[in-house]
């Protein structure tokens, strides 16, 4: 197996990803997509890993797993508060900051 | 690497038939994800995302476990899986039918987020081709469970510490911004 074809495959989850963040209006979808993203980079850290024949990163691997989690917690509970207040979670409709 | 006694005689991981085998397996599972990442930033159905979200995350498992990480592939399975997608399900059941099917209307918004995912991808795509060109990946043995906890409690003890206080102050955060007054 290359190395390349676990980087590419990465890189187009990574690419999917980001087209979910920036396209979705459903903040729960926005916080998928970004559990996408987190996992592309998990891909990368373990291939790495694997070339290397070392477990430092996946070791980071598992970081990034945790802090994932904690991320999902924070992330829905402010989704939950924004449709309590606004009975939306449109994200385009979050706009009061704009200038 | 130091090789356990359950293994010796396993070093067949590099040999012929396990690298083709390898490569079928990664070329259906690279094939599956895309395909349900693809649908999952594109549907309309919050629950079908999310039901998705799994097939994908199970995806990464199985490459996880391609590449000898057995700890890594089962603690996606637990956590993500387990945890994480649970926890999404219970988002999208408290916010249901929180916005409108106008998901379609905004397509100047969706070209260009596909403009700005084609341009990351093409970056990315050619930096990696440009600089790991034949790099191979052919580890002699499964990575150890017990090296792993090592290393964690060792080398990388000050992040680990770090990791349980996010976790703590997430808990706290996620307790605190979601009650009800």
């Amino acid at each position: 197996m290359l190395l390349n074809q676990f980087l590419l495959l990465a890189a187009v989850l990574f690419a999917i990803g980001v087209y979910g963040v920036l396209a979705r209006r459903n903040g729960v979808l926005v916080l998928m997509s970004i559990e996408l993203i987190l996992n592309a980079v998990n891909i990368n850290l373990v291939a790495f890993s694997a070339v290397r024949e070392t477990v430092g990163g996946e070791v980071f691997a598992l970081f990034i797993i945790a802090v994932a989690a904690a991320e999902v917690g924070v992330g829905l509970a402010m989704v939950l508060l924004l449709y309590r207040n606004r009975r939306s979670i449109d994200l385009t409709e979050i706009d009061q900051l704009r200038g | 690497m130091n090789v356990p006694a359950a293994l010796e005689g396993f070093d067949s991981l590099t040999s012929g038939d396990t690298v083709v085998a390898q490569n079928i397996a990664f070329g259906i599972l690279s094939v599956v994800m895309v395909v349900a990442a693809l649908r999952m930033v594109t549907t309309r159905n919050v629950v079908h995302a999310a039901l998705y979200l799994v097939i994908v995350l199970a995806g990464a498992a199985g490459i996880f476990i391609l590449l000898g990480a057995e700890f890594v592939g089962v603690t996606q399975v637990l956590v993500y899986i387990g945890a994480i997608v649970v926890l999404f399900l219970f988002g999208i059941m408290l916010t249901r039918g929180a916005l409108g099917e106008d998901e379609e209307a905004n397509t100047e918004k969706r070209r260009m987020a596909a403009l700005v995912g084609v341009l990351v991808l093409v970056v990315t795509g050619g930096a990696v081709l440009d600089s790991f060109g034949d790099a191979a990946v052919n580890r002699s043995a499964p990575s150890l469970t017990a090296e792993i906890g090592d290393t964690i409690f060792s080398q990388y003890i000050v992040p680990f510490e770090a990791v349980s206080v996010l976790l703590l102050a997430a808990l706290i955060g996620a307790i605190v911004v979601a009650r009800q007054d």
